[in-house]
């Protein structure tokens, strides 16, 4: 049984269509790895997975909930599909706390003190007890970007959308990033993480999803996929990035 | 140049002097407040609502900002009882300042809307909020932060513009000057007076909401 199951997913721009037929399953647990190059699809697909972009035919299904169902409730698809963006998006005028409290207050309606007290559990898991107080414009991208993960945490999803989540920080800050999405993997998270990081892809993923031109292109266990590249394409795409 | 001023012959009128800058000041304080409010839910739905509500807004803002304040007041007071809506001077004035003000930030809100990432509502949809819950807490603190100087030189126009509703007799305090240089004949001493109570009005109101600005938005 699969947690999230894309089946043939068109979506256009337009004319462009930038999806053209796109399957996929990823069971509970997994930490799927898309990569591909640059307008290849990836990140539209991810966002099709919450919600944030409609797709025109096919089938996305996350935790038993048909994504773009005529009754479907986005808000609680949203609650078990977190989601991590490039550019942190933390909100500039909350503390990092407040941040995280934010969702599980006004969604959950759990107690400021409760939520209070998940915040301080996942930002001691993201390693920042000590700037629960601090405003983003007071921590650094790294610190920024494992807020941003705390606050998907708190809402407890099922799994965790990230999308090239270290593509906006400065190289020193990359691992630090890395080391809390490897954790997260390592505890059965179930991860779908578009990234260009192609050792991280192949030590942490357990899934490898080569994605061109709008299709899966190429997939399997990241080490035999990366040591034996099938397609010319992906041969080509990991000579340039190896 | 030999003009004696007399400002002892003012004295008999302080209470009607008094009386015009309290209307003036509360009906300053009243437009602001409700016209914000106004505003706010304009901007919310020219952003946030639904294609239909978000043009019948831009229809309001557009024909107010189009036209002068005095014809809005004229229309109001002179105009309106033709349908049968008759209201008293003060009611018109308030009303004309409340959608004067509603207007004019109903656009400068919607600007400081538009400035917020649209990665912040992407995230804050993300985490399950619905859309007003994002506008509420996520949208409208960030936008009010970034056009809070607009808004209070906006407050301040309006404050200065309010003059105009002593055409239509609401007694305020250009209505009191009118109606004591109409009686003393001091049109020099009256005006300047209360030049310099607009300018004082105007300057306390721009430092109280500067004081208001820095505790509302202490955090950065
Ligand atoms: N909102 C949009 N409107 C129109 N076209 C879009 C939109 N978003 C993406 N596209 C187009 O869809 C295609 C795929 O974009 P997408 O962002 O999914 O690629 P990607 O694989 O994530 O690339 P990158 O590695 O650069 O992030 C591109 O051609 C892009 O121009
Ligand atoms: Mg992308």
């Amino acid at each position: 049984m699969s947690l999230v199951s894309i089946r043939d997913v068109r979506k256009s721009f337009g004319p462009n269509e930038v999806l053209k037929g796109v399957s996929l399953d990823i069971a509970k647990g997994d930490a799927v790895a898309i990569i591909g190059r640059s307008g290849s699809g990836k990140s539209t697909l991810l966002r099709c997975i919450n919600g944030l972009e409609t797709y025109q035919s096919g089938s996305i299904v996350a935790d038993g909930i048909e994504v773009a169902g005529a009754n479907t409730n986005l808000r609680e698809l949203r609650r078990h599909v977190g989601m991590v963006f490039q550019q942190f998006n933390l909100f500039p005028h909350l503390t990092a706390a407040e941040n995280v409290m934010l969702a599980p207050t006004v969604v959950n309606k759990v107690s400021k003190a409760e939520a209070r007290a998940t915040a301080a559990e996942v930002l001691a898991k993201v390693g920042l007890s000590e700037k629960m107080d601090a405003y983003p414009s007071e921590l650094s991208g790294g610190q920024q970007q494992r807020v941003a993960i705390a606050r998907s945490l708190a809402m407890r999803p099922k799994v965790l959308l990230c999308d090239e989540i270290t593509s906006a920080l400065d190289p020193e800050l990359v691992n630090e990033v890395l080391r809390v999405v490897e954790q997260l993997a390592r505890e059965g998270m179930t991860l779908i993480l578009v990234t260009h990081e192609m050792r991280f892809a192949r030590d942490v993923g357990t899934k490898l999803v080569f994605m061109h031109h709008g299709k899966v292109h190429e997939e399997g266990a990241p080490k035999e996929v990366f040591a034996a590249p099938r397609t010319p394409e992906l041969q080509q795409f990991v000579g340039q990035v190896g | 140049m030999s003009y004696k001023l007399q400002f002892a012959e003012l004295l008999p009128y302080w209470n009607v002097l008094l009386y015009g800058l309290v209307f003036t000041i509360v009906l300053t304080i009243v437009s602001t407040v409700v016209g914000i409010a106004v505003g706010t839910a304009g901007a919310a739905a020219r952003t946030f609502g639904p294609g239909w509500l978000g043009r019948i807004v831009a229809v309001y803002v557009e024909l107010i900002r189009n036209t002068p304040f005095i014809v809005q007041l004229f229309f109001i007071f002179f105009g309106l009882p033709a349908l049968g809506l008759k209201l008293s001077e003060t009611t018109a004035a308030f009303l004309a300042m409340v959608i004067n003000l509603g207007a004019y930030s109903t656009e400068i809100i919607r600007a400081g809307i538009e400035a917020v990432p649209k990665g912040h509502i992407e995230a804050g949809l993300s985490l399950a909020m619905s859309k007003w819950e994002v506008l509420r807490h996520i949208v409208l603190n960030q936008a009010f932060r970034k056009i809070y100087p607009a808004l209070s030189s906006q407050i301040i126009i309006v404050m200065l513009g309010s003059a105009v509703v002593s055409q239509i007799s609401a007694e305020d305090l250009t209505y009191a000057a009118n109606y004591i240089a109409s009686r003393n004949f001091r049109n020099f001493e009256v005006y300047l007076l209360v030049a310099l109570a607009y300018l004082l009005l105007a300057m306390l109101t721009r430092s109280l909401l500067r004081a208001l600005g820095r505790v509302i938005f202490k955090a950065r």
